[in-house]
């Protein structure tokens, strides 16, 4: 360790000002304080102690999506595995086929067997965002003259976590460029965005690519296979239908088609609970989410009439599960760069959330998801809401005096 | 009932004038800085939108339409005045827009202020006229004409004070020089309306 501390502060000179590499200081100040722990300390008297900074918030979010990874995995090979099996399929074609056979089998009984075979296709699909949005992470910051910020790490893992298995990789590519480029480098890097970039990227692809997207044919890493998620067959044939393909602690458990990391609500929890655990996550966030999402599917359960909208008879405890409901109330609502600020405002904002996930849910036939777009949508009058806390707020103590 | 109700969700969010058509962005792009003036700002348009609509539409039905002036008399049967629409919907925009500056100097000094020239620039706002020009292609009888132009408008309000407050919590962003000022906003706007694409497919 000595050593690589040593030789680290050898390169040090040359990416300072006038240092031969001086436009190369992002990418070695990131090496560097990723790997040891910075030696700036502060230098004026008013200073605070405290252990948590920015790169361990990131890094712990980071940590907390993995049960829902693992997770994920193991269910993209569990599904294909089992799709295989039933259309004759022997082996995977092309280079994962021999990825897979390097290290598993096809079967769908061996855990082993699933998670080998999801790795193959969600390693690749994590990679090339990590590496494409790494890169213009990196530009962004050698010309512009910030640090690589650690928000990235967890912008890669959550928008590779909410593409569908089937995406091709140039796809993600674009859509995690579209998110860190538009979505939150032009307005100046981590903490200056005002929309979630791993969702803004999502959406791009989703409006761009809508074949590759959404639909019944992308859920399942296997060629043909056609496979409608949880949420489609609801809207299409009603609750009935879908409550004899699964039941409730099936879609809990998460042993259904869906976007990567999307699929078992315990997996989530078990992440959500460590983030509100450490106060990373905002509960009043989530519990908005959930009271807006129970409060408007009760509204539709008592007004709707499920003969013309299945949807309107779908109970909040299936509202919760099936979709990226639990990814999206965990993971992106919280996000707190593009949530509210203000305490009032957090409640507020997670109510939106939640009433707009079922609206898009229940009423609009064109897309049979909604998470996402309704956390965009949120996101949007995070600011207004914000606005208005404050000044009632304001009001508030001018009447005190 | 319900097709009024459902006529004026679908103005404020589905067809939302700023973020589905893009009208009236002069105004949108330019009065959106602070939350105070772009609200008052979306309340003026409301108010004559939710004016000129019915109005107009009156005009166009009993006037300019083909054949609207048979009350006259069977000799008017055949008379078509719709080649007159556009200039007689500004007129009224323009009268509306000169009572409404004249109001609000007289009772709202600072946000007369504020607005500068962009109160009397909402004569020539697309997304006035535009309402005015939907109204007669989609043939709304009044009360539907009504509910149109106050739905438009809140939905144009709602458009604008959102962009504001993005833009107030954007003075902590760090812009690249180039897209500074009009730049950074067309993307902004253009993300927002990414966000209200959630009501893209509901046909109410």
């Amino acid at each position: 360790m000595k050593a690589l501390r040593n030789w680290f502060d050898s390169l040090e000179p040359h990416f300072h000002k006038g240092g031969k590499y001086e436009n190369w200081y992002a990418l070695y100040e990131a090496i560097d304080t990723g790997l040891f722990r910075p030696a700036d300390v502060t230098k004026t008297t008013a200073h605070v102690r405290d252990g948590i900074d920015l790169k361990r918030i990131m890094i712990t979010v980071w940590a907390c999506t993995f049960p829902a990874m693992f997770y994920g995995m193991y269910n993209l090979g569990w599904q294909a595995n089992t799709a295989m099996a039933d259309m004759g399929i022997a082996a995977v074609e092309g280079w994962r086929g021999g990825l897979i056979e390097l290290f598993a089998g096809y079967s769908a009984d061996s855990i082993w067997d699933n998670l080998i075979h999801g790795a193959a296709y969600f390693l690749p699909i994590y990679m090339t965002v990590f590496i494409v949005g790494g890169f213009w992470e990196v530009l962004f910051a050698m010309k512009r003259g910030h640090e690589v910020n650690e928000g990235f790490f967890v912008t890669s893992i959550l928008f590779a976590l909410i593409c569908p298995p089937d995406i091709p990789l140039w796809m993600a590519a674009m859509g995690i460029s579209f998110g860190v480029v538009i979505a939150k480098e032009v307005f100046g890097g981590t903490g200056k965005n005002f929309l979630n970039p791993a969702l803004a990227g999502r959406a791009f692809l989703f409006f761009a690519y809508p074949v590759e997207m959404s639909g019944d044919q992308v859920w399942t890493a296997v060629d043909g296979f056609s496979g409608a998620t949880a949420l489609s067959v609801a809207y299409s044939d009603g609750m009935s239908v879908l409550t004899s393909q699964m039941t409730w602690f099936d879609a809990f458990f998460g042993k259904m088609q869906g976007s990567i990391g999307e699929v078992s609500t315990l997996a989530i929890l078990i992440g959500g609970v460590v983030l509100v655990a450490c106060k990373i996550a905002s509960l009043r966030i989530i519990i908005g989410v959930m009271a807006g999402m129970m409060a408007t599917s009760f509204l539709f359960n008592l007004t709707g009439n499920p003969d013309t909208n299945p949807m309107m008879a779908m109970p909040w405890y299936w509202h919760l599960v099936v979709g990226g409901f639990a990814f999206g109330m965990v993971f992106m609502a919280t996000d707190p760069v593009s949530a509210a600020m203000t305490e009032t405002g957090k409640l507020w904002f997670g109510f939106l959330i939640g009433f707009m996930v079922v609206v898009i849910r229940v009423a609009n036939p064109a897309f049979p998801e909604g998470m996402m777009l309704a956390i965009l949508f949120a996101n949007l009058f995070a600011p207004l809401i914000d606005h208005f806390v404050v000044q009632a707020n304001v009001k508030r103590r001018l009447a005190r005096g | 009932m319900e097709a009024l109700l459902s006529l004026f969700v679908k103005s404020i969010f589905i067809q939302n004038m700023a973020l589905a058509f893009f009208l009236g962005m002069c105004t949108f792009l330019a009065i959106s800085k602070k939350v105070e003036a772009a609200l008052g700002l979306g309340i003026a348009v409301v108010v004559v939108l939710a004016i000129t609509v019915p109005v107009n539409n009156l005009l166009y039905t009993y006037l300019l339409k083909d054949g609207a002036l048979v009350w006259l008399g069977a000799d008017f049967a055949e008379v078509d005045l719709s080649f007159l629409g556009l200039i007689t919907y500004i007129g009224v925009i323009a009268a509306l827009v000169q009572i409404m500056e004249m109001v609000l100097d007289k009772y709202v000094p600072s946000l007369y202020n504020a607005l500068g020239v962009f109160l009397p620039l909402i004569t020539v706002n697309c997304a006035i006229m535009g309402a005015s020009l939907f109204m007669v292609e989609r043939d709304y009888n009044f009360s539907e004409s009504v509910v149109f132009g106050i739905g438009s408008g809140v939905g144009w309000a709602l458009a604008i004070t959102a962009l504001a407050g993005i833009r107030e919590k954007m003075k902590y962003s760090d812009v690249p020089a180039g897209l500074r000022g009009l730049g950074i906003t067309f993307i902004t706007v253009g993300l927002m309306s990414l966000g209200f694409m959630s009501f893209g497919g509901i046909d109410l």
